[in-house]
């Protein structure tokens, strides 16, 4: 039903939650729990014997459930495996705003992929580049190629770090001081932020430790990440209640917009505010922040 | 004739003096004699009151066919009691009997087998579950079996509408003498609340009990004054199935929401601050509101002054952090509840009349704040069912639901808007449990829906920015999602009758043909 709605490249993302596409009953509703965006797996949730049967649920659901202003992605299986030119099918079929590439090491591996989407569209008759694409990182070689997988595409909107396989490829386990991922994460923000695309983290698996849940979302926002892979709703409201800008960053971003944009008006480029020298570079970041007020209902003002 | 709320019930069942409902209050001033019990008395000094067996209690007590027996339900899936002294009636070959029972649930099976045959021909309970739902359902059962709430029963009892020839209490301790407590024996319920009116109010009492403790068993909650006989046997119950494992809160994240929600919508009013009152349902959601209402209570700097009713492992803990000041209790679900009861000198046995009995001068549920309860079906009118499934069978039990939820200042349902296939939101609930007029607002995992009564709620809700819809909104989503269920094919023959809390008829619950499985 909203097969030809705009996908939206630069959305906000604070959370994408994982579902698996063989459980119809978790993906008919999964709207209910408010997150930003979610990922319905065809790839590791499905078992290899049901990937068919997941992608009938899958293309059902995409069709026939209005998700509202969620954002429904679908992870792909990876391009080493005989299923994913069909997972494209279904994604595009079904109107799914974004295809998530599942252990990408290569910007080709991202042109693969887009190829394929772009024959669906045509196929399917979808609007020729509705359907957005990220990447997921998930080994050492992805990790170095993180620049030319950023800008491969102009579908791409973001690339995710995907800490499960690259913490055995690097020889190590989780640690809570985020220690082992330290270097991907650094890297792949770097490579994101320099194309100008979003930056996810990995999930943790862990239900049972919220505390250690929380330390890492709030390591995410301090390094700059937009949000993060979640496996289960009760992990959505904390990374919503962290990536929630507090009632001080909201005045202040909110005097930012209107200086810099009355500033304009009068034909200013620099100018002080409080003793701060701001220009028009401050603005994406003000305005991002009063997105993130306004999705978490903290800003109801007109900007 | 059709009630206050557009329940047609049928004129022969008014023929006896009974009337429609009329609205919660209506009965508020209303005068009368409370009944009383015939007694026997043992005026000569005696060292025992313990009879050899079941038989012999039952042939001293003088049971005959067409009396009244009746129980309590504190060792609720796990009792043996009333299976074991239906039997014994049985084979004694006394019939026509009317069981008044403050709940029979799943664990009586057998005795669906005796509606059958004739030996039970009348029932009174809060809860009908099981075998007896469907032989009940099906029209088995000499009489419509009646219906009520815990106040409700206590209410009848003391009014007299009810009269108890035989009470039968199994008790966790008894002394030779009758004192009775729901503690100090090898399966412990915590308190004996729902018995008490039994006691005071049948004409024989019979306290039935695996643990005999020297007297004075003290303080009781059943008296020796009023015990007739004492019975011991091997065992009362299942100690397992009496008081659960700690019952934990729910780690369904659709409850959770659920939950969550609730207590925000609690947080928003103007209730919810320091010294208030709170009763919740051991469901799942309703349980789960105990954890999220905590943070608040912490941030706000606020405690709860006391927490009504059946009590769970999460109401305990409140009490020992210090949030809770303390716990009025009817009943104990869970192994933690029980060991509180019995240590926590701020947890309170009450008696069911002190509870919830609506006809007395003012029972605790008047006072409380809030009550955050589940429901099986509600309507756009707020009524809930609890009793009836969706294919009309009976299959639950008002219990509290309509006493809590009358008395409270704000009653929240906490349900999700659809189960399988089934909407619990609709345009018209099977049968009225609770009547929309207690109900203030709806909690589902699709969003919140305020009763139209209660503009105040709404634009408080509005001020802490909390989204609400309708609740016609709500069932046209459940509608949308699942399709609009066919109406039931309900016989002529009224099986049972909904009896609101102050006596007069809420609603009537209809044959259903046996479906061959």
């Amino acid at each position: 039903m909203s097969a030809e709605k705009r996908s939206e490249k630069n959305r906000l993302r604070r959370t994408m939650l994982f579902l698996s596409a063989q459980r119809p009953s978790l993906m008919k509703d999964a709207y209910v729990f408010g997150p930003d965006s979610v990922i319905f797996d065809l790839e590791d949730a499905v078992a290899e014997s049901e990937k068919d049967a997941a992608r009938f649920s899958l293309y059902h659901i995409l069709r026939r459930v209005d998700y509202g202003n969620v954002e429904r992605i679908v992870r792909i299986n990876g391009l080493d495996t005989p299923h994913w030119r069909e997972d494209v099918r279904v994604c595009v079929a079904g109107g799914a705003d974004g295809i998530r590439i599942a252990k990408c090491e290569t910007a080709d591996d991202v042109r693969a992929v887009e190829r394929a989407v772009c024959e669906a569209e045509a196929e399917f008759g979808v609007g020729q580049g509705r359907t957005l694409l990220m990447a997921a990182i998930e080994s050492p070689r992805g990790v170095l190629n993180a620049v030319p997988i950023c800008e491969s595409s102009e579908r791409l909107f973001g690339v995710a770090i995907s800490g499960g396989d690259f913490r055995k490829c690097m020889q190590t386990k989780y640690y809570p001081s985020g220690v082992e991922m330290l270097v991907a994460r650094g890297q792949i923000l770097l490579a994101a932020r320099a194309a100008g695309v979003q930056c996810f983290d990995t999930v943790f698996t862990d239900l049972d430790d919220m505390e250690g849940f929380r330390a890492e979302v709030v390591q995410n926002k301090e390094m700059g990440f937009d949000g993060k892979s979640v496996v289960n709703p009760r992990q959505i409201g904390i990374v919503h209640e962290i990536f929630t800008p507090t009632a001080r960053e909201i005045r202040e971003a909110e005097r930012v917009v209107r200086a810099i944009r009355e500033n304009a008006d009068k034909g200013v480029g620099i100018f002080q505010l409080d003793g701060k020298m701001l220009d028009v570079a401050f603005l994406p970041g003000a305005e991002r922040t009063l997105a993130l007020a306004k999705a978490s209902g903290m800003y109801e003002g007109d900007l | 004739m059709k009630n206050s709320i557009g329940r047609e019930i049928p004129d022969e069942l008014l023929a006896g003096g009974r009337e429609i409902f009329r609205g919660n209050n209506h009965r508020d001033g209303y005068g009368y004699t409370k009944a009383g019990p015939k007694v026997r008395a043992a005026v000569k000094p005696q060292e025992s009151k313990v009879v050899p067996t079941l038989r012999a209690a039952i042939e001293a007590c003088g049971l005959r066919s067409g009396m009244t027996v009746s129980f309590h339900h504190h060792f609720r899936d796990g009792d043996y009691v009333v299976n074991m002294v239906m039997r014994e009636i049985e084979a004694m070959g006394i019939r026509d009997i009317t069981i008044a029972a403050s709940s029979v649930g799943s664990a009586h099976d057998p005795v669906a087998a005796m509606i059958e045959s004739g030996v039970v021909t009348g029932l009174q309970t809060s809860g009908i579950r099981g075998r007896m739902g469907e032989v009940v359902s099906h029209g088995k059962l000499a009489t419509p079996a009646v219906i009520r709430s815990h106040g409700g029963r206590v209410r009848a009892i003391e009014m007299g509408e009810v009269h108890i020839d035989v009470a039968f209490i199994g008790a966790p301790s008894c002394d030779e003498f009758g004192n009775a407590r729901g503690k100090g024996g090898k399966s412990d319920c915590g308190v004996l609340s729902y018995a008490m009116v039994d006691a005071k109010y049948a004409d024989r009492v019979v306290v039935i009990t695996d643990t005999l403790v020297p007297f004075p068993n003290f303080p009781p909650s059943i008296e020796s004054v009023d015990v007739d006989c004492v019975v011991v046997v091997d065992e009362i119950g299942n100690a397992k199935k009496i008081a659960s494992q700690a019952i934990r809160i729910s780690q369904d994240p659709r409850e959770l929401k659920m939950a969550s929600d609730c207590a925000r919508v609690m947080a928003a009013l103007p209730y919810f601050k320091d010294g208030f009152s709170f009763q919740t349902g051991a469901g799942g959601p309703s349980l789960a509101v105990n954890r999220f209402i905590e943070p608040v209570m912490r941030e706000r700097g606020i405690k709860m002054k006391w927490a009504l009713g059946g009590i769970t492992k999460p109401t305990v803990e409140l009490l020992e952090r210090g949030l809770i000041e303390c716990i009025v209790d009817t009943q104990d679900f869970d192994t933690d509840a029980v060991a509180s009861v019995h240590e926590n000198r701020n947890h309170y046995e009450i008696s069911t009349s002190q509870y919830a009995n609506p006809m007395n001068k003012g029972a605790f549920v008047n006072k409380l704040d809030f009550a955050i309860l589940a429901a099986l079906e509600i309507d756009t009118d707020f009524n809930v069912n609890v009793v009836t499934g969706s294919d009309g069978v009976l299959r639950g039990a008002p219990g509290g639901h309509p006493d809590a939820s009358a008395g409270a200042k704000c009653t929240i349902i906490v349900t999700p808007l659809v189960r399988g296939r089934i909407p619990t939101v609709c345009d018209r609930v099977v049968t009225v449990t609770t009547p929309g007029e207690s109900v203030d607002v709806l909690v589902t995992d699709y969003g919140i829906a305020v009763n139209p009564s209660r503009p105040d709620i709404a634009r408080a809700l509005d001020e802490a920015r909390i989204a609400h819809t309708t609740i016609e909104a709500l069932r046209d989503r459940a509608y949308g999602m699942v399709g609009v269920p066919d109406e039931i094919a309900f016989g002529d023959h009224v099986v049972a009758i909904v009896e609101a809390r102050d006596g007069t008829i809420l609603d009537v619950v209809w044959q259903v043909e046996a479906h061959d499985a």
